[in-house]
Parts: structure tokens; C-alpha cells; sequence
């Protein structure tokens, strides 16, 4: 008896456990695996529970050149990669000031790049579009990146600054006492010190130029088309196959790009990050 | 000699809260001095100001006779061991040891010598590529040694740097860093808390106390002669007896108020004499009796010793050194731990002896809280 009441709570957290894997599991890879049935799916109509036909012609479609896609892909690729390469311009000099805990206003200074995303996106991105048009970016690879990095930039100066908080204030000392200026201390010393912190910070506003959809519509749109808006277009003309085509597109460059930095992230220097 | 550090009224505040509290202090080219003291005592404060990573609030710093508090740290040719070592994580060994060879503009191959040098000074041969991570403590400590000792500094800073390591090869590493530090020549500063790693590496030992100097002098000094209570109870004597003096002739007549049968005349001579009890030039009536465990010894129940002072006791608690016993013993003035090589049992009856020359008199301190006396019998 006392042998089945101990054991029945243990089978019973096993199954509980189980069910909540598979809803997580579910949750997670449900939707993407729905995307991969549709990218190889010529005809899906309701109430079939998988498709009627398989095969490749909406792959031929999204890769004809006046389709446009390819284009798109590129054209989102380096929008990101101008605007990792601002956001750390940025956020190395900003970060580094902010890790310092006798700055006057810090908080302050954190806060106000949190700012723009406080507020609804659509209202940002439509007045920064009109102070855009007044500027002549409006329509520009320049005006889409600066788009994007304002809202990267709130990452990439959090995440900067917590990488430079972490660094060993003796490891600089050391360098400045045998014979380092402040600035050949932080180049030699600072900089590769929080140099993980900064991978991990280009990573997240590399996916967040990537996926941005709103800030290029008002700010890009007719002459930059990058691939969220190819593929928003064809989900709302209902093209499923198309549109996730081109989603699984965007996977790639997101996922080339996390191998390249994750070259210089290991686990251990990786768990130092937001300390 | 002209000292190559002169420290001038030296005053060192973080906000209102005032760390040092007027140093002065020379320092000889070519000696090794310890800063002694408790944590809090201002020692490390002392050793980052030289090095010019805290600002001074008042006073002077010169090396050499130039002003170095107007320089940064760059400027100062001191080389500095830090108690966490801060070695570079991202540089191999050798860069590491070459870090201020670079900065120098030295040749990249004469580096690589210089850096092969260091590494077989310290016994590290061969691990000019290993990464910092894979080395040991004691490894680490040796690199860090070798990084400041490869830009030839005039002035090595110690921060505790054997603190972190294991008990044995601590030992084994003060005499190494000593015997680095005569063969080149250095001006060495250690910080530290342990006594006998300032014995065993200095020639002038500096006890700091609440961001002043309590006493400096040679080991010897500071050992046998302390200047104050403080010092007296820092550097080991712990045993407190409560006594009245009197001064008689060229000596001193002991006398402890809790046990009348006890006192006992203590010659003076020359204060440098080890023979005789160091006694503070104002103890005269109430005065406080220092003295060490492993200087007093005991007797059984009822003996008597000549020249010592001697008290009836209780043994309480027996605990095993080693090198003998250390007993806690109850008496009519307090309770003592006193050293002996044979083991007693608890509630053995003994009579505590205290070499006149073991005794460390000093004027009491009135507002010091007496140790509560046991009555043993």
C-alpha cells in the first residue's frame, strides 16, 4: 500500500511532465513545422489534413528574378549588417560609458535609449518617417538602417554596458601600471575583455534588422523592399507557399550569422553576460 | 642612503571617511618593507596610492625626489602583483610576460628572449603558449610576478599576493620572491595580514593601524619590543594580566592585584636588550601585561620557578599543535592559553610561569574590557 502511494505521485509527475514537454514541444515547433509542410505543398485546402499535392513549383516562383525575393534578401542582409555595424559604433563608446557606476544620470541615460520602445512602433516609425522625408532618407538603404539601429540600439547599449561592467577593474590597473595610457588599456584590455557581451549584442540586433517590419514600410517602402515585406505580402494575399518560402529564406542569413559569432562565444564567457 | 620613496604626511579619504591618516614613511633603495596590518588598517590604500590608482587627499609622495602624485600610473615605474593576479584571460603566458616590453616598443624577438628568461627564472619554461585559464594558483602567481618583474621596475608593489594559495607553496614562494628580490636589487612593498609572512620576507616591518603607522622596525623589533598594546597583541601576545608596577631602581616590581602571592622584579637595561622585559617608557601603577603562549610554560601545582612570574591555575581546555599542546588555563586573573610540549589533562592543577624577558608591560588601558576572571577552585 505504502509502496503504491509513494509511487503513484511519481508516475503521475512523469506523465505531467511528459504532457508538458509535448505542449512546449507543440508550442515551439508546431507553427515551424506547418511552414515546412507548406513551402513543399502545391494544393492544402480545408478540411485536408495534409496537403493534396507536393512539390517544388512555388520554389521556382520565389527564385525567378522578377519575383524579386533573391533581391530582397540580399538588400535585407545589408541593411542588417550596416546596422550591427552603427549599433556597435554606438554602443562600444555609450556601453562603455555607462558601465562606469560614477557617471552622473546613468539611469537616465539607460532609460532613454529603452524610450522609443515605450511607445506604439507605428506612431514612431510614421513621424520618424516624416522627419525622414524632410531629410531626403526617406526611401534609402541610410534611412532603413537608421531605423532599425534605433531600435537596436536599446539591446546592444544594455547589453555593451553590462559587458564592460564585467570586466576586471584590476585587469585594466595592471595594463595602466606597466606603462598602458587609459586608451591602450582599453583597446588591449577592455575591448577583447568584453568582446562576447558586444558578439552577443551584434547577434540580437542582427535578427531584430532582419525581422523589423513596421520601421521599413513607412521609412523604405516603394524603393527598399527587404524580405519581411515580401513575405508579408504574400501572406496577405494569401499565398502561404510563398510567404513561407520566404520565411525559411531569413532563416539562413540568421543562421550563417549566429555561426560566425559564435566562434567567439563560448558557454563560459557567454554566462558572464548581463552580470 | 637617500630614500627612493619618501611618503610625507599622506592622507587618503573615500567621501567623508578619512582611510589614512597622515603617513610618513622612507624607504630605503634595495629594502624589502611589509605593510602590516588587520583588513581595514588602510595598508592597501597605502600600497594603490603609490601606484597612483587612488587620489591622495593631502600630502606627498616623491620617488626618486620627484613629485609622483601628479603623475598617472603609467608614469610611475612601479610594477604591481595583484592579490587576484589579473592576468589577461584573452592573452597567452607570453604575451602576458611581453605586455610591457610592447608598450616599450621592444623588437618582437628580443620580447621573446626576455619572455624565455623570466618563465626559466620562475621555473615555467615551456608554457609561453598556454592559456592562463589552464594554469594553477601557483602558476598564475608566478606569471603574474613574471609580467611586472619583465619591465625591470625599480619598484615592486606586493598586494598580498601569496594570500590566495596554498599553505605550502606559500611558504616555498616568500623565500623565492625574497631571493628574486636580492638578486635584482628590487625596492619591494608587501601588503599583508600574516605576520610571519612580514617576518620571514622583510627588513623593516610597518604595523598600520586605523590608517596610521602603530610601529616600524627591523622583525626583531617589532616582535620582541612592541611599541603599543596594538602591536603587542598583533604580532602574537594575546595574554593579558592585569597588573600594578612600580618602579624600583633600574627595574620594575610586577605585582598581580588577584593573587597577591604573585609578583616579580623585572630588571631594565638598554631597550635593545632581548634578556630583559620591554616596558613601555610610562608604565608606572595600573598597567597591562602582554605575552605569548608559546613564551610561558607550566609547572606542576606548587612549584616554583626563579625569575618568572608565577600564578596557580586550572587546565580547562587542551588542544594538540603539533609542537606541542596549547592549554587554556583558568586562573584568579583571567584565563590563559599557554604552549606546553607534554600533554595535561583537563582539571590538572598547574602553576602558569611567565619569563620576566617574555613580558610586554604597558601603561592599561582603562576603557579595554578586562577578561572576566574564572575562579578555578
Amino acid at each position: 500500500m505504502s509502496a503504491l502511494t509513494q509511487r503513484l505521485p511519481k508516475l503521475g509527475g512523469a506523465i505531467l511532465r511528459s504532457v508538458l514537454i509535448g505542449l512546449l514541444a507543440v508550442a515551439i515547433f508546431g507553427p515551424l513545422l506547418n511552414m515546412l509542410i507548406w513551402t513543399v505543398a502545391e494544393a492544402w485546402y480545408f478540411p485536408a489534413k495534409l496537403p493534396i499535392r507536393w512539390g517544388f513549383q512555388f520554389w521556382h516562383r520565389v527564385f525567378r528574378p522578377e519575383a524579386g525575393a533573391m533581391a530582397a534578401l540580399w538588400t535585407s542582409i545589408i541593411i542588417a549588417l550596416m546596422t550591427v555595424a552603427l549599433s556597435l559604433l554606438v554602443s562600444i563608446p555609450a556601453g562603455y560609458a555607462l558601465s562606469r557606476r560614477t557617471l552622473p544620470l546613468r539611469g537616465v541615460f539607460l532609460l532613454i535609449f529603452l524610450l522609443p520602445q515605450a511607445f506604439p512602433a507605428i506612431a514612431v516609425h510614421m513621424n520618424i518617417a516624416r522627419i525622414f522625408y524632410g531629410l531626403g532618407l526617406n526611401g534609402t538603404l541610410w534611412g532603413v538602417m537608421l531605423v532599425h539601429a534605433i531600435q537596436g540600439l536599446v539591446f546592444s547599449v544594455w547589453i555593451a554596458s553590462a559587458a564592460f561592467a564585467s570586466v576586471d577593474s584590476e585587469q585594466v590597473e595592471a595594463a595602466r601600471n606597466l606603462g598602458a595610457t587609459p586608451w591602450r588599456a582599453f583597446v588591449s584590455v577592455s575591448l577583447p575583455q568584453a568582446a562576447p557581451g558586444l558578439m552577443a549584442s551584434a547577434i540580437f540586433v542582427f535578427l531584430i534588422s532582419l525581422d523589423e517590419f513596421s520601421g521599413t514600410f513607412f521609412v523604405g517602402v516603394p524603393e527598399v523592399r527587404t524580405l519581411p515585406l515580401t513575405m508579408l505580402n504574400a501572406a496577405l494575399e494569401g499565398n502561404y507557399q510563398i510567404a513561407s518560402i520566404t520565411a525559411l529564406l531569413l532563416l539562413v542569413p540568421s543562421i550563417a550569422f549566429m555561426l560566425f559569432v559564435e566562434k567567439f562565444l563560448k558557454a563560459d564567457v557567454l554566462a558572464k553576460v548581463g552580470t | 642612503m637617500a630614500p627612493i620613496i619618501s611618503i610625507s604626511g599622506l592622507r587618503v579619504a573615500y567621501g567623508n571617511h578619512e582611510v589614512l591618516k597622515g603617513i610618513d614613511l622612507a624607504i630605503a633603495p634595495g629594502s624589502f618593507v611589509a605593510l602590516l596590518g588587520a583588513s581595514g588598517c588602510g595598508k592597501t590604500t597605502l600600497l594603490r596610492t603609490l601606484a597612483g590608482f587612488t587620489p591622495a587627499s593631502g600630502g606627498s609622495i616623491r620617488v626618486e625626489g620627484r613629485d609622483a602624485l601628479t603623475l598617472p600610473p603609467e608614469r610611475r615605474g612601479m610594477a604591481m602583483v595583484f592579490q587576484s593576479y589579473a592576468l589577461w584571460s584573452h592573452m597567452t603566458v607570453a604575451q602576458n610576460i611581453g605586455y610591457g616590453l610592447k608598450l616599450r616598443g621592444m623588437p618582437r624577438d628580443k620580447i621573446g628572449q626576455r619572455v624565455a628568461a623570466q618563465l626559466a627564472m620562475l621555473g615555467l619554461t615551456g608554457y609561453e603558449q598556454r592559456s592562463v585559464a589552464e594554469l594553477s594558483g601557483g602558476q598564475r602567481q608566478r606569471v603574474a610576478l613574471g609580467r611586472a618583474l619583465a619591465v625591470e621596475p625599480k619598484i615592486l608593489l606586493l598586494d598580498e599576493p601569496l594570500s590566495n594559495l596554498d599553505a605550502r607553496i606559500r611558504v616555498q614562494m616568500r623565500h623565492e620572491i625574497r631571493s628574486i628580490q636580492k638578486k635584482l636589487g628590487l625596492t619591494a612593498i608587501l601588503v599583508t595580514h600574516d605576520r610571519e609572512e612580514a617576518m620571514v620576507m622583510a627588513d623593516l616591518v610597518v604595523v598600520l593601524d586605523q590608517g596610521r603607522i602603530a610601529q616600524m622596525g627591523t622583525p626583531e623589533a617589532v616582535f620582541q619590543r612592541p611599541a603599543s598594546p596594538f602591536v603587542a597583541a598583533f604580532m602574537g601576545a594575546e595574554n593579558i594580566i592585569d597588573c600594578e608596577a612600580k618602579r624600583n631602581g633600574a627595574g620594575i616590581d610586577l605585582r598581580i592585584p588577584a593573587i597577591p602571592a604573585s609578583q616579580l622584579h623585572c630588571p631594565m637595561s638598554s631597550s635593545e636588550d632581548v634578556a630583559s622585559a620591554s616596558v613601555a617608557a610610562d608604565a608606572d601603577g595600573p598597567v597591562q601585561v602582554h605575552f605569548r603562549s608559546e613564551a610561558a610554560f607550566l609547572r606542576e601545582a606548587g612549584a616554583s620557578v626563579a625569575a618568572t612570574l608565577q600564578f596557580p591555575g586550572r587546565i580547562s581546555q587542551v588542544s594538540y599543535l603539533g609542537s606541542g599542546y596549547r592549554c587554556e588555563v583558568n586562573t584568579d586573573c583571567g584565563a590563559f592559553f599557554v604552549d606546553h610540549p607534554t600533554r595535561f589533562a583537563p582539571d590538572d592543577g598547574v602553576t602558569v610561569c611567565i619569563p620576566g624577558n617574555a613580558l610586554h608591560v604597558f601603561r592599561r588601558d582603562l576603557s579595554r574590557q578586562a577578561a572576566p576572571a574564572k575562579a578555578f577552585q
